[in-house]
C-alpha cells in the first residue's frame, strides 16, 4: 500500500503516543452516557425512601444507603426531582440565580438526576458554571514537593521555593515508608521558610498519616479515597462509614481533609457494573457529601488518561469538577498526573480548571521535575513555570502561581537548607554539611545532590515517630537555633489547629495566617462585575514577569554607543543627480544616528559598506542621501529613485528593510523589495547593491538569497514595532531629502 | 455517663430510622454552654482572629498561652496543643448556618472523638472496614462509645453502619452471628 508522507509524520507526533479507544458502554468504558446509566427516580413514603433511580430499597447497596441516609436531602427532593433537568441546568448557569440557591436545590437530587442535570450543558457552559459554583472565591493552586533520593535538604528548599511561587498547599509522599515522618518534618520547616501559612500533608497510609497529623507534622490529608461501586469500595478495604469515621478522626486532631476520587477508577478495577464513569462519579461525591468531608480532589486524577481516550473525555473530568462545587464541596480540580504526550492537548485541557479557576487549579503541580515526582504526577512540573506564568498573564487569570525573582528563590532555598540544617543539629540527626546546603540552594533536581547517608536519615525518620517529635518541638528547637521568625510560623500552624477554623469549606491561608475560607471569602459571582477579579497588588505581580522588558530601553543606545559606528555629514538638500550611471541610497530618518544596527543587529556601517561593495563591483557610482518626511521603506527607495541619475535607488530603512526602487513605478511597486529584515545577512547586502547596480546596467539581476523564516514575525513583532516608531519620530514632515558625507569606520 | 454534647448539640441533623434528614437551621445567638459567652455562627468566624477569647486547648489552655516562649521554657507540652470539642462545636454551628450540615456533623462527631485515644481511634476504623467485625463487636463498640467517652453520634454512627453492613453482607461471619441465626 502507498504511504503518505504527511500520515508517516502524523503517526509521529506525541499526540499519537496517547491511546484513543471507541467506547465500549456496557463495560463501563463511557464517559458519560451509558445504556445502563438509570433514570432518575425516587419514592418517599413515610420519610422512608422506597425507590431510587429505578432501584427498589431492597436492592440498594451500601453506596444506595450511604447516599439515602446522609447526603439527600428529602426536604429538598420532591421540588428538585419534580422540575425539569433542563431547567436546573439552567438555573446553574443564570446569574441570577445565586450559588447557595442553587446548592439548596441540588442537595435534593438522586445521582441520576445530577447526571441528567450536567448532562445538559456543554464545555463551556460548564466553564462558566464552575466559576459561579466554586466555593471559595480566591482560586489557590497546590504542589508536589518530593525527590527520588528522599533528600530531607532538598525537600525543604523545594518547599520554600513553592512556598514562595505562591502554593497554597504542599503535598509529599514518599519511596518508602520509614522516611514518612521525615519527609513530613522537611516539607513542613521549608514551606513555612518560603511563606507563612503554606498548608502541608505526606500523602501515606491512614494510621501513619493520622499520626503525622496528631504530631502537628502535617495540616491537612486528602488521602481518603471513596469509590462509585460496591465492589470496588469493598476491594480498597472501606466502606463510606469506615471512612467518615476516619474523616472525623481527621478533625478531632484538628487536621483538614479532603477526600480523593475521579472518574475512571472503578473501570479500572474492574467493577463498573456497566455505568457510565461520570455517573459512578457522582455517587463518590454524594459519599463524600455524606460523610462530612469539606472537599474532594478529583477530575480523574491518577486515572485521567481513561477518561481521555474516550470520546467528551475533557468534558467529563470537568463535569466531576463542577458537581462537587454544585455539592457545595471544596475541589482541588486535578490536573496532576500526566494527561497526555502532546503539549498542545495538556494545555487545552488545564484552561477548563484555570479559566474558571477552582479551589485549587490542579491538585498537585509537580514543584520539581517530573523525573524527581513520586507521586507519578508531573502533568506540569518546574520547567513549565514560566509557560503556566505566561498563560496567566495572556488571560489576566489567577492561576495561584506567582512569578519570582531569581535571586529570592536561590535566598529562600538556601534559607530553607539551612534551617534544616541546624534543626538536624539541634535534634542529634546525620549532619547537614554546608556544601550540601550550597547545593540546595541551585541544584535542579536531586542527582544534583551530594550523597547522604540515607540509612541514616531513615533512622532519623523512625525518631520523629518513637519519640513523638513534635510540630511543637520543631518550633522549638528552631527558635532555639536562631530561626524564630520560622519557629514562629510552625507554632502558628499549631495554634491554627486548636482554632479549628481551617477545617471549614475550602480554608488556605494567607501569609499573614488569616484564614480565607468558603465562609468569608464566599464565591458571590453573579455575572461581570462580581465575584473573583484579578486587580491590585496581584494583577501588578502576575503581569510583571521578569522576562518583560521595558520597551523605551529595547532598540535603543546610549549616546556612548551611537558614536564611533559611523561618520554622517549633512551637505546640503539633495538634487536631481544628472549621472546616469549612479544608485541613490536613501536612507531612513534615523538610519546611523538615533538608531545603529539593524533589527538582528547588523551594524549599519556594515550594511552600508556591503551595499557600497556591491555597486562598485558592477562598476556603479553610489550616491547617499538621507529622506526626511517618511519613515515608509517604499516611499523612502521612491523618493530616493525621483532624485537619481539613473532613475535606480536603493532604499533602506533603519532596522534594515531595504527596496530597489525605479522612479517612474508607483511608490507601492517596485523592482525588488526585501521586507524581511530579519531575515537578511550582510552578505544579502551586498547582492542587493549589486542588483541595483545591474538594474542600472539594464543587466538581469541575480538572484537573492533568502532564507525562509515562519517564526520571524512571532520572534520580531514587538522589535520591528519598537524600532519603526523611533523612526517614525525622527520624521521630519517639511524637510526635503538631504546630501550625506558619510565616513565608514 | 452524660455527654457535655447532647444538649449542646443543636443538632439540625436528627437521627431517625432512615437516617439523617437535614432542618434548616434556626439562626439565633445562643448561649455558649461551656463559659455563658456570647457565640455568632455567623459573625464570628474565623474564630482565630475574632473570638480567640472562646478558644481553649483540649487541656484547657488559653489560646494566647501558646506562645513560642512558652513552648520553650517547656510549660507547653505537646499532647496539650490539640482542638477541644468545645472549638468543634463552635465550627459546626458555623458550616450549619452557612448550610453545610453533613460537614457540621462530622465537627460534631469529631468533637466526641477529641476524647478517643489515637490507638482507639485507629483500632475502630479497622473495625469498621468491610467484613472486620461480627454485629456483635460493632454493637460493644458503640456502647463503649457512649458509656466510656459519651460519644452518643459516633456510637448512632456505627449502629447506622451495622445496619447496613447487615443487610449488606460486610459482617465479619463469626460465631455468635450465627447463634443469633439460630
Amino acid at each position: 500500500m502507498d504511504r503518505s508522507k504527511r500520515f508517516e509524520l502524523l503517526e509521529r507526533r506525541e499526540i499519537n503516543k496517547d491511546t484513543f479507544i471507541r467506547e465500549w458502554p456496557e463495560m463501563g468504558l463511557v464517559n458519560m452516557e451509558s445504556p445502563l446509566d438509570p433514570r432518575p427516580s425516587l419514592i418517599v413514603k413515610k420519610g422512608i425512601v422506597q425507590e431510587m433511580d429505578g432501584k427498589g430499597r431492597k436492592d440498594f447497596d451500601i453506596i444506595d444507603h450511604f447516599i439515602i441516609r446522609h447526603c439527600l436531602d428529602l426536604e429538598q427532593a420532591q421540588k428538585g426531582m419534580e422540575m425539569d433537568s433542563i431547567r436546573i441546568a439552567r438555573k446553574i448557569l443564570d446569574i441570577d440565580v445565586p450559588r447557595r440557591s442553587v446548592v439548596k436545590l441540588i442537595r435534593g437530587l438522586t445521582p441520576a438526576k445530577i447526571l441528567e442535570v450536567v448532562k445538559h450543558l456543554d464545555t463551556v457552559e460548564m466553564m462558566m458554571a464552575l466559576r459561579k459554583m466554586r466555593a471559595r472565591k480566591t482560586p489557590a493552586n497546590q504542589a508536589h514537593v518530593t525527590n527520588r533520593r528522599e533528600n530531607p535538604v532538598l525537600l525543604a528548599a523545594d518547599a520554600a521555593e513553592a512556598a514562595l511561587r505562591g502554593f497554597a498547599e504542599e503535598e509529599t509522599t514518599i519511596a518508602v515508608p520509614r522516611s514518612a515522618a521525615m519527609n513530613a518534618l522537611a516539607l513542613l520547616v521549608g514551606s513555612q521558610t518560603g511563606r507563612g501559612g503554606v498548608l502541608t500533608q505526606c500523602a501515606v497510609e491512614e494510621a501513619l498519616n493520622l499520626k503525622l497529623g496528631m504530631l502537628g507534622l502535617t495540616t491537612y490529608s486528602e488521602t481518603l479515597s471513596v469509590y462509585g461501586t460496591e465492589s470496588t469500595f469493598r476491594d480498597g478495604d472501606d466502606t463510606p462509614w469506615s471512612k467518615a469515621f476516619l474523616a472525623s478522626a481527621y478533625a478531632s486532631r484538628g487536621t483538614k481533609i479532603r477526600f480523593s476520587s475521579g472518574t475512571g477508577s472503578e473501570v479500572l478495577m474492574g467493577n463498573s457494573e456497566g455505568k457510565s464513569m461520570l455517573y459512578l462519579e457522582i455517587r463518590c461525591l454524594m459519599c463524600i457529601k455524606g460523610a462530612g468531608s469539606q472537599g474532594v480532589q478529583n477530575g480523574s486524577i491518577s486515572c485521567i488518561a481513561l477518561p481521555l481516550s474516550l470520546p467528551g473525555g475533557g468534558r467529563t473530568v470537568l463535569a466531576e469538577n463542577l458537581i462537587a462545587t454544585l455539592l457545595d464541596l471544596e475541589v482541588a480540580s486535578g490536573n496532576d498526573a500526566p494527561s497526555s504526550h502532546s503539549d498542545i492537548r495538556k494545555g487545552a485541557k488545564l484552561m477548563a480548571q484555570f479559566l474558571p479557576g477552582t479551589d485549587f487549579i490542579t491538585s498537585g503541580y509537580s514543584s520539581m521535575p517530573r523525573k524527581d515526582n513520586l507521586f507519578g504526577g508531573g502533568n506540569f512540573d518546574s520547567e513549565d513555570y514560566d509557560d503556566y506564568l505566561i498563560l496567566q498573564r495572556d488571560f489576566l487569570v489567577n492561576g495561584g502561581i506567582v512569578p519570582v525573582e531569581e535571586g529570592d528563590v536561590i535566598r529562600i532555598r538556601r534559607k530553607a537548607a539551612q534551617a534544616i540544617q541546624a534543626l538536624f543539629e539541634e535534634l542529634g540527626f546525620p549532619p547537614i554539611t554546608d556544601r550540601e546546603v550550597d547545593a540546595a540552594a541551585t541544584v535542579h533536581w536531586s542527582q544534583d545532590m551530594p550523597e547522604r547517608n540515607r540509612l541514616e536519615d531513615l533512622k532519623a525518620s523512625e525518631r520523629i515517630l518513637k519519640e513523638n517529635i513534635s510540630g511543637l518541638d520543631v518550633a522549638r528547637a528552631l527558635g532555639k537555633a536562631g530561626y524564630r521568625d520560622i519557629a514562629e510560623r510552625i507554632l502558628e500552624i499549631q495554634k491554627q489547629r486548636v482554632a479549628g477554623d481551617l477545617l471549614q469549606t475550602s480554608a488556605i491561608f494567607d501569609a499573614d495566617f488569616q484564614v480565607r475560607s468558603a465562609v468569608n471569602d464566599e464565591n458571590d459571582y453573579r455575572g461581570p462585575g462580581t465575584g473573583y477579579r484579578l486587580e491590585g497588588d496581584l494583577h501588578r505581580k502576575l503581569t510583571a514577569i521578569p522576562q518583560a522588558g521595558d520597551p523605551r530601553l529595547i532598540a535603543a543606545r546610549s549616546l556612548d554607543e551611537r558614536t564611533g559606528s559611523l561618520l554622517i555629514e549633512e551637505i546640503g538638500p539633495a538634487v536631481v543627480g544628472t549621472d546616469r550611471h549612479e544608485v541613490v541610497i536613501g536612507l531612513g530618518p534615523a538610519f546611523g544616528t538615533i538608531l545603529v544596527e539593524t533589527i538582528i543587529g547588523l551594524s549599519h556601517a556594515d550594511v552600508l559598506r556591503e551595499l557600497l561593495r556591491g555597486i562598485d563591483e558592477e562598476n556603479v557610482k553610489a550616491r547617499i542621501i538621507r529622506i526626511y518626511d517618511t519613515s515608509d521603506c517604499a516611499f523612502i527607495g521612491h523618493k530616493a529613485a525621483q532624485l537619481s541619475g539613473s532613475g535606480i535607488a536603493l532604499g533602506i530603512q533603519s532596522k534594515g528593510t531595504t527596496v530597489i526602487h525605479q522612479k517612474d513605478l508607483s511608490p507601492l511597486n517596485n523592482l525588488e523589495l526585501l521586507s524581511q529584515a530579519s531575515n537578511l545577512t550582510i552578505e544579502t547586502y551586498r547582492a542587493i547593491g549589486r542588483n541595483a547596480a545591474r538594474y542600472v546596467k539594464g543587466e538581469p539581476p541575480f538572484p537573492v538569497p533568502s532564507v525562509i523564516d515562519n517564526m520571524a514575525r512571532l520572534k520580531y513583532i514587538v522589535k520591528t514595532t519598537l524600532m519603526h516608531m523611533k523612526e517614525t519620530e525622527q520624521v521630519i514632515g517639511s524637510k526635503p531629502p538631504q546630501e550625506l558625507r558619510i565616513e565608514i569606520p | 455517663m452524660p455527654s457535655p454534647y447532647r444538649d449542646s448539640g443543636r443538632a439540625n441533623l436528627q437521627p431517625r430510622k432512615s437516617g439523617y434528614v437535614a432542618r434548616d437551621f434556626v439562626l439565633r445567638h445562643t448561649e455558649d454552654v461551656m463559659k455563658g459567652k456570647k457565640f455568632d455562627p455567623r459573625r464570628d468566624y474565623p474564630l482565630a482572629s475574632k473570638r480567640p477569647d472562646l478558644l481553649r486547648t483540649i487541656s484547657g489552655l488559653d489560646f494566647s498561652e501558646i506562645s513560642l516562649e512558652n513552648v520553650s521554657s517547656g510549660k507547653i507540652a505537646c499532647h496539650e496543643i490539640r482542638i477541644s470539642p468545645e472549638t468543634l462545636d463552635c465550627q459546626a454551628r458555623i458550616a450549619e448556618a452557612q448550610g453545610r450540615f453533613q460537614l457540621a456533623t462530622n465537627f460534631r462527631r469529631a468533637a466526641e472523638l477529641t476524647r478517643v485515644p489515637d490507638q482507639e481511634v485507629l483500632r475502630i476504623y479497622n473495625a469498621l472496614r468491610p467484613n472486620q467485625s461480627t454485629k456483635e463487636e460493632l454493637l460493644a463498640i458503640a456502647t463503649e462509645f457512649e458509656e466510656k467517652y459519651g460519644a452518643t453520634m459516633n456510637a448512632g454512627f456505627i449502629r447506622d453502619a451495622i445496619d447496613v453492613y447487615e443487610k449488606r453482607d460486610l459482617l465479619k461471619k463469626g460465631q455468635s452471628a450465627g447463634e443469633n441465626h439460630g
